[in-house]
């Protein structure tokens, strides 16, 4: 006792400082790792660079317009120059349609992809599972344009009977109302055919992290006379719903991003249309590969700024993914 | 009851115990092992285990790691065949009839025979009471009054007094001995008839222990308890009956089950008094 009070009469000492000295191999190993991790933020930061050193000119032009306008012309005047004046380049449209076109292949893609990672984990057996997996695999690194082709030979001729469906039992909903009859190359097939390129990435996320749920909560789950069901509800849902929406936002980047397949489905058009049935939609990506061969070399410096802005589109709404993430991931770890 | 006179004297160990004798309550006829083996894939790891637990006594199982104790147990509720490749004969009767049986529902018996594991494992999403009703809630069960079921979980788990203030507050934050009464308290609350315990105290500070082993003594009176444990003062302590599991390199075997009074001051087996004595070899 009388030693625990002279103690806590010393003064309290400075905390010292904790180094040690690495041997040679060791600061070699961490030059190459961090070479390796800080390379990708390198290459990020010169891609965007590059867009925006391209794309300052018509952003400076063309001002909130870019953004807000939905008209794109690239007028050459008689002289055979570029009319700035008279050039308006606008993305309204082309960015509405690519948020369209993502959430509705999100909308179908996600609970598909989900229940198959449920089915995959804690139903198939083995054998099946194996094969399953290996297939999905195999659709994740399926080249996109396939994807497209087949979207527009088999996939359109059904997606135009589900769409007229939806027409005649929904169309009082204005998303789904038709000004026109023409159901083809609509935001709704393309949203379908994304939805089927992200179910591969959404899929295995989803298995991967139900695969780590805690074996001793799911048998106390089923010592307590769970059904298997009760059982994904109690405990593998809430241990996976974050990871589950971290694997929705890379199917989300993807299906923002996505280029080949969309352009062969959708048909570009340059007004907002929020009709998701009819043949009208915007995707900056699949824009820019549309103008890009034909296009004058001021045009192609409006397609970097549209680039731009796509790049800074998928940033934030990663952000906000991240934020959901972290606010809601923790209760069920 | 008569049980209960005993319950909670620690200091009263075998000899002190009155041995109870079977059949002479009214908490159903009790739980029949006859014959199990159990296998693991090609691995036969558990041979002709044929146990009766009476109504309302404690039944300690002991023996060295790798036995088949813990492999047994949890044939008895059909926790076993959880495990992929897992395999099973012989037949376990509950109240007279075959939990094995063709046409029965698994957790109709999961909810009969509860079980407490040997890592704490409340559901984290959840909170205390949530914990304590996730039974309810799993097995699609209706109660009449929850709150006053939540309270006597508690209260027979020993947890109340320690919890009744944060009930809405995350299991998470309780000690490693709380969870573990979090956890009996879970499984009471589907009021099973058999409480299986696999090494229940392992994890846990010997303060905790203490508390558990109180909480088992309390409960005898309303549920059969059949407990996995390494620690013999604890079998001598808490059980009313002990039998001793052996594996020599193949299955393990039930060597011994008596009084524990018996099987620890004058065993049968020569095998038995070597390991309640500590001459294991």
């Amino acid at each position: 006792m009388s030693q625990t009070l002279e103690q806590s009469a010393t003064p309290i000492p400075e905390k010292r400082e904790l180094t040690t000295l690495p041997r040679f191999s060791d600061r070699v190993f961490r030059g190459v790792v961090t070479t390796g991790g800080l390379s990708s933020l390198v290459i990020l930061g010169l891609i965007l660079g590059f867009l925006l050193y391209n794309g300052y000119s018509t952003l400076r032009q063309q001002g909130m317009h870019f953004l807000t306008g939905s008209n794109w012309q690239a007028v050459i005047s008689d002289s055979g120059a570029f009319d700035v004046k008279n050039s308006h380049f606008g993305l309204a449209a082309m960015l509405i349609g690519t948020m369209i076109v993502a959430l509705i292949a999100i909308a179908v893609g996600v609970p598909i992809s989900v229940g198959a990672a449920t089915y995959l984990t804690f139903y198939a057996p083995n054998a099946i599972k194996k094969i399953m997996v290996s297939a999905i695999d195999l659709m994740a690194a399926f080249p996109s344009v396939l994807f497209g082709l087949w979207g527009f030979f088999v996939l359109q001729p059904s997606g135009e009977y589900w769409a007229k469906l939806i027409h005649k039992y929904l169309g009082f909903i204005p998303f789904f109302q038709l000004p026109a009859p023409y159901v083809t190359r609509s935001p709704f097939i393309a949203g379908l055919v994304l939805a089927i390129m992200i179910i591969p990435i959404v899929t295995s996320v989803s298995r991967e992290i139900f695969s780590q749920t805690p074996l001793d909560r799911i048998q106390a789950a089923y010592a307590l006379g769970a059904t298997r069901f009760a059982m994904l509800r109690a405990v593998a849902f809430p241990y996976a719903r974050s990871g589950i929406v971290g694997g929705v936002m890379l199917g989300l980047g993807r299906a923002m991003g996505e280029t080949v397949a969309v352009y062969t489905v959708l048909n570009i058009v340059y007004q907002v249309n929020w009709q998701i049935l009819f043949s009208a939609g915007g995707n900056v990506a699949s824009m820019i590969l549309l103008k890009f061969g034909e296009a004058s070399p001021n045009e192609v410096k409006a397609l970097m700024a549209a680039g731009l802005v796509l790049f800074i589109l998928t940033l934030i709404v990663n952000s906000i993914a991240n934020l959901i993430v972290t606010r809601t991931g923790k209760s069920g770890r | 009851m008569e049980l209960t006179a005993q319950a909670g004297s620690l200091s009263a160990i075998t000899s002190a115990r009155e041995v109870k004798e079977p059949g002479n309550r009214a908490l159903g006829v009790g739980l029949e092992a006859r014959g199990v083996h159990a296998w693991f894939g090609d691995k036969h790891v558990l041979s002709g285990v044929s146990l009766d637990f009476w109504p309302g006594t404690v039944t300690a199982l002991i023996g060295p790691s790798g036995c088949g104790k813990s492999t047994f147990i949890r044939t008895l509720n059909r926790m076993h065949e959880f495990i992929p490749g897992a395999a099973m004969a012989g037949d376990v009767l509950l109240n007279g009839e075959d939990i094995y049986a063709p046409g029965v529902d698994v957790t109709k018996i999961r909810l009969k025979v509860g079980m407490v594991f040997q890592k704490p494992n409340p559901f984290p999403s959840m909170t205390i009471a949530e914990n304590v009703l996730a039974g309810l809630k799993l097995a699609q069960l209706k109660s009449e009054n929850k709150d006053d079921l939540l309270e006597e979980c508690l209260e027979r788990a020993g947890l109340w007094s320690e919890v009744k203030d944060r009930l809405n507050t995350h299991g998470g934050a309780l000690s490693g001995g709380q969870q573990q009464r979090l956890c009996i308290a879970r499984s009471l609350a589907v009021r099973p008839q058999v409480l299986l315990m696999d090494e229940p105290c392992s994890a846990l500070d010997p303060g905790s222990t203490l508390r558990i082993e109180e909480t088992i003594s309390h409960l005898t009176s309303s549920v059969t308890i059949i407990i996995v444990t390494h620690n013999m003062q604890q079998a001598a302590r808490v059980s009313d009956y002990t039998a001793f599991f052996l594996s020599d390199g193949g299955p393990g075997q039930m060597i011994e089950v008596g009084s524990t009074n018996e099987i620890f001051s004058r065993p049968k087996d020569k095998r038995t008094e070597n390991y309640v004595t500590g001459r294991f070899g």
